[in-house]
């Protein structure tokens, strides 16, 4: 790791100041991405304003129909929260799956969406659910947020503080995790919401980062069983491919999750 | 602690140590002005090095010193090499290609060093590495061992034509292939075994230190035979004479074979210490293991058995390529050829074999021994072919096996080995009922109901430890004997030091000796310690690998054992007025039979150092060492059943079931017997269906972290169902047989048998990644269709 300065930021407005200082400042959201590439010396901030101090960030709560959580939650805080299990149990599911349990302790959502990792679960549930991205400057529809590959909406100086979820009907995930890292190869996040509509919401599989699959939306508004996207294929072309899968493969792996996360909604 | 001999599950001595974190391991090393080092490393697979330009990094704070291939081969240090001759089948020696710990003319895999960085700091030293600038020409690279072969392939070095390091044979050809005329079914097929990254927890480390007083060396390094470490140091490398060097190998997080070899960096180490005038230390970190530290495996081969019109096997010919990687490692030549073929004949009456080995260098990292060393290859190879052939001619595997089994020992196989004993019937026997194989139908069934495949698979593998005759491996090509060596010392108030040239670096010795030792003498194991790893401590020794420290290394134990009690029991007949011959040992004490005469073990042990009172002639003190050559190898056997259900719509195979019905000759604790039959089988499985270490067609090393190398975890391992089948090794005092490597060995083929036998495809590869075996199921189903 090269020499950084450590900040422990009090304050959304005392963490941007603090990142407008620095000569080539990191967020710093809960490490379990950026540390171990600065451990490898792939990364070298000049410095890093750590955000999950903050008490503004913290907490789970309940806002009208929606379930609103703090961007400094913790994957572990959400998986086990009785408020999320009840009333978002598919983002439960997807926060219990995240890495292993230290990463669950230290890993917090407004970090893990700020990295917009293409296999990482968050994306599929934000997308998924409709949620919307409270930044320390406005309000991001999460389809909008998340741009492509490690790459969101934010602004440099500009600060996740939550994420609120309009609370659906229906909601489930499914994932097939990477052998090797227990990344998603393909992690499917559907919800029916509170208006009927449908979401389905793919990660980990996608060439540029999480998408919606409308087809089988349309099919499971008429139909909310895992028979309806059986016979639904999303384009290989579209997908990634590596060492641990091909495009077909996590083409398939997409159907295959899409029919598990329905069974589990 | 108690009284815990031969067969008792004490538990370890030295765990108390590792779960409190107390062990003591080469990183722990802390010398008085030690400086670390960094390594400059090459980016390329292939490359001239035109040209190393320092002069940054020297003016970088904390810098001591950027040293270069030229200056070690300007101090005379020598070249890295192999330490056993392998001749081709022409009889031309080995073809080996110089090595040199910094390279400075032409890099030959991604991560060999062409300089060293020494600074004040870990972090200095790493910032001034990344400023030392290397000129490089890159040139093209091959890293897949059959193109290697290929006319026009990139070469290598200039000593192996063609890359082809040697063209090796065992067996007889022309009977082999009279067998193969005379066959009424022959069984063809491709096995390709995939290569692997060792991955031991604690990555390799080492502190070096040159005292110019007495011109003194000391290494602490993370080696699995420090004596052996010490003597290629001084006789090959001309670092430091033999007497002027002490190795200290402390405690060590796992080696699985990584640890035998000596690498460049340690030697630098050591030759840098002295070049800068501080200690060295150098930790390496975890991609420099992938990059470095010698993987294992790597063969393509084609095999073909021949069988009669009974279904008796008449023939096995193997052609086999094996990728050594860029430079011949320590022990490397003899992995694919006498740790590899002379297993061939497996558990059966094969009348006759042949095989023919190629080796190549390709511009990878080395590769030598990991964990099996050669007979995970011959198992994997012989058991994938037993399975198809049977499959092919429509008999129960088991049937086929057992109507295959060599029955009656001794037996001399086709390819040197002489199996002194056995009951092969006995190990099939209990894994079938124990996987309650007569069941598989209805399970099958149940399953399919399910949406799942499910198939079984068995292996009965055999393997070769105790390595090994010195005699016969010196005529075989080894540079070493392979004996082993001890001392037990007896201490005046009665408690014993044992000193050992075997090396724990996992395997419980410190445990397990002094079970023999408090067997023998009716101590309390805490009485005892277990000393090893210490060159200036331990007599010689040859070290812990193919699985040997209890055949061999606790034989010499034995060895020593007798002299003591003799000793011992000489002066108790002396003290007592009693004949030798009817003194017993029992319960720590000295007895004169069918007399209430008895002296306690301690007084015995005071008695031999006050020498007060001794036999007329002793001389005093009760410390004796025997140095232990085996007569031959040892043979464990055993069957091994898996059974896997696979999801067909995402290819995932969950292993069900996994029993493992091991003969190890005598157990000595049947706990720790069982710790290294799980971790082998987690191997073993890990390589059939999840690890591979994969370079891209320029050598660059697809697999270097564990976001891209699967390390099977625990949720990827079944809770194992083991047993153990005694049948005595005769070749040694405690009839052993050896436990370290069987089960990475046997589970391999197991593991695909039954992947293949769900999904009703052979046509499978390691490692049977969830995509591959999905793919195996979409056309499965879709001929199924058709």
């Amino acid at each position: 790791m090269y020499e950084t300065q450590y900040h422990r930021a009090g304050s959304v407005s005392e963490a941007a100041a603090l990142i407008g200082k620095a000569e080539d400042g990191k967020f710093l959201g809960g490490g379990q991405t950026l540390l171990p590439t600065m451990k490898q010396r792939l990364a070298a901030p000049s410095d890093l304003v750590d955000l999950t101090k903050i008490p503004d960030l913290k907490g789970i709560k309940v806002e009208g129909d929606a379930v609103v959580i703090g961007a400094a939650t913790t994957h572990s805080e959400v998986a086990t929260s009785d408020v999320v299990r009840e009333k978002l149990p598919g983002l439960a599911t997807l926060a219990s799956g995240i890495g292993d349990p230290a990463v669950r302790h230290m890993g917090t959502i407004g970090g893990s969406i700020s990295n917009n990792d293409p296999a990482a679960d968050y994306p599929a549930g934000l997308v998924g659910l409709n949620a919307t991205v409270k930044t320390s400057k406005r309000s991001i529809a999460a389809e909008n947020f998340f741009v492509g590959m490690f790459e969101t909406a934010l602004e440099d100086d500009e600060i996740v503080v939550s994420v609120s979820f309009p609370v659906p009907q229906k909601s489930g995930y499914s994932k097939y995790p990477n052998p090797a890292s227990r990344y998603a190869m393909a992690g499917v996040f559907v919800s029916q919401q509170a208006d009927g509509s449908v979401r389905v919401a793919v990660t980990g599989a996608g060439s540029d980062g999480v998408f919606r699959v409308a087809e089988m939306e349309s099919a499971l508004g008429s139909n909310w069983a895992p028979d309806a996207v059986a016979g639904i294929h999303v384009n290989d072309g579209d997908m990634l491919s590596d060492i641990h899968g091909s495009s077909e493969y996590r083409a398939n792996l997409v159907t295959v999750m899409a029919k598990r996360a329905i069974a589990a909604s | 602690m108690a009284v815990e001999g031969i067969g008792a599950r004490a538990l370890r001595k030295e765990d108390k140590r590792f779960i409190t974190g107390k062990g003591r391991y080469t990183d722990d090393v802390v010398l008085p002005g030690m400086g670390f080092a960094a390594f400059v490393r090459s980016p390329h697979a292939h490359a001239k090095v035109r040209g190393i330009d320092s002069s940054a990094a020297l003016l970088m704070p904390g810098v001591d010193a950027v040293l270069s291939g030229d200056q070690l081969v300007g101090d005379g240090i020598g070249n890295l090499i192999c330490g056993w001759m392998i001749h081709s089948k022409d009889g031309s020696p080995m073809k080996m290609g110089g090595w040199r710990a910094l390279e400075p003319e032409t890099v030959r895999f991604v991560g060999q060093a062409v300089a060293v960085v020494v600074a004040d700091t870990q972090a200095q030293a790493r910032d001034a590495a990344d400023a030392v600038v290397v000129d490089y020409e890159e040139l093209p690279a091959v890293a897949d061992p059959l193109a290697a072969l290929d006319e026009g392939a990139p070469q290598l070095h200039p000593e192996a034509e063609g890359n082809l390091i040697y063209d090796w044979e065992i067996g007889d050809e022309a009977a082999t292939n009279a067998a193969f005329e005379n066959a009424a079914h022959v069984t063809r097929m491709q096995i390709q075994n995939n290569r692997l990254v060792p991955n031991p927890m604690e990555p390799r480390a080492a502190v070096a230190s040159y005292n110019d007083g007495d011109e003194h060396y000391t290494l602490y390094t993370t080696s699995q035979n420090p004596h052996v470490a010490r003597l290629v140091l001084s006789a090959f490398y001309n670092v430091a004479p033999e007497h002027k060097l002490r190795v200290i190998a402390p405690d060590v997080g796992g080696g699985f074979g990584s640890k035998i070899f000596i690498y460049p960096e340690e030697m630098v180490c050591l030759w840098a210490s002295k070049r800068v005038g501080r200690p060295v230390k150098w930790v390496s970190d975890r991609t420099e293991a992938f990059l470095t530290d010698a993987h294992g495996r790597d063969h393509r081969s084609e095999a073909e058995l021949a069988l009669d019109a009974d279904n008796k096997i008449l023939g096995l010919r193997v052609k086999t390529v094996a990728n050594i990687g860029a430079y011949m490692s320590l022990f490397s030549s003899s992995v694919p050829t006498y740790l590899y073929a002379t297993l061939l004949s497996g558990q059966y009456d094969i009348p006759a074999i042949h095989a023919n080995v190629k080796t190549v260098y390709t511009n990878t990292a080395p590769v030598d021994a990991y964990r099996g060393a050669g007979r995970p290859e011959a198992t994997f190879l012989l058991e994938r072919v037993i399975e198809t052939a049977a499959r092919e001619v429509g008999m129960s595997p088991a049937d086929f096996r057992r109507k295959n089994f060599i029955k009656s020992f001794p037996h001399q196989t086709p390819v040197i080995m002489c199996y002194d004993a056995g009951d092969y019937d006995a190990t099939l026997d209990a894994a079938l009922k124990a996987a309650d194989y007569d069941g598989f139908a209805a399970r099958k069934a149940e399953a399919a109901s399910r949406g799942k495949l499910r198939g079984i698979g068995m292996s009965c593998y055999i393997e070769a430890c105790g390595i090994a005759p010195s005699a016969a491996v010196g005529s075989l090509g080894a540079g070493v004997g392979l004996w082993e060596s001890a001392e037990v010392r007896v201490n005046p108030v009665g408690t014993v030091e044992v000193l050992t040239g075997s090396h724990s670096h996992g395997q419980g010795h410190e445990t397990t000796f002094a079970q023999l030792i408090s067997e023998r003498f009716g101590l309390d194991t805490d009485a005892i310690s277990i000393v090893h790893g210490d060159t200036d401590k331990v007599q010689f020794g040859m070290g812990t690998y193919g699985s040997r420290s209890g055949a061999v290394g606790m034989s010499a134990i034995v060895k020593a054992l007798d002299k003591v009690e003799t000793k011992a029991k000489k002066i108790a007949a002396h003290l007592m007025e009693a004949s030798e011959a009817d003194i017993q040992i029992e319960g720590g004490e000295l007895k004169v039979a069918g007399t209430d005469k008895k002296l306690s073990f301690t007084e015995v042990a005071l008695a031999a150092y006050t020498a007060h009172n001794l036999p007329e002639g002793m001389e005093p003190g009760l410390k004796e060492g025997a140095f232990y050559d085996p007569t031959n190898f040892t043979f464990p056997a055993g069957t091994y059943i898996c059974e896997v259900e696979i999801d067909p719509e995402t290819g995932r195979t969950e292993i069900v079931n996994f029993v493992a019905a091991d003969d190890f000759g005598k157990v000595i604790n049947p706990m720790i017997v069982e710790g290294q039959v799980h971790g082998g089988l987690a191997q073993g499985i890990g390589q059939a269906l999840l690890e591979n270490a994969a370079y891209d067609e320029n050598g660059q090393l697809l697999t270097a972290s564990y976001m891209d190398y699967t390390m099977p975890r625990a949720d990827d391992v079944p809770s194992f169902n083991l047993s153990t089948h005694e049948t005595v090794c005769p070749g040694n005092p405690l009839g052993m047989k050896g436990c370290g490597e069987a089960g990475a060995i046997g589970s391999p083929p197991a593991v695909i048998n039954a992947i293949t036998d769900a999904i009703g495809s052979n046509d499978l590869s390691m490692p049977a990644s969830a995509e591959k075996v999905w793919a195996l199921c979409k056309s499965s189903m879709r001929q199924a269709a058709e």
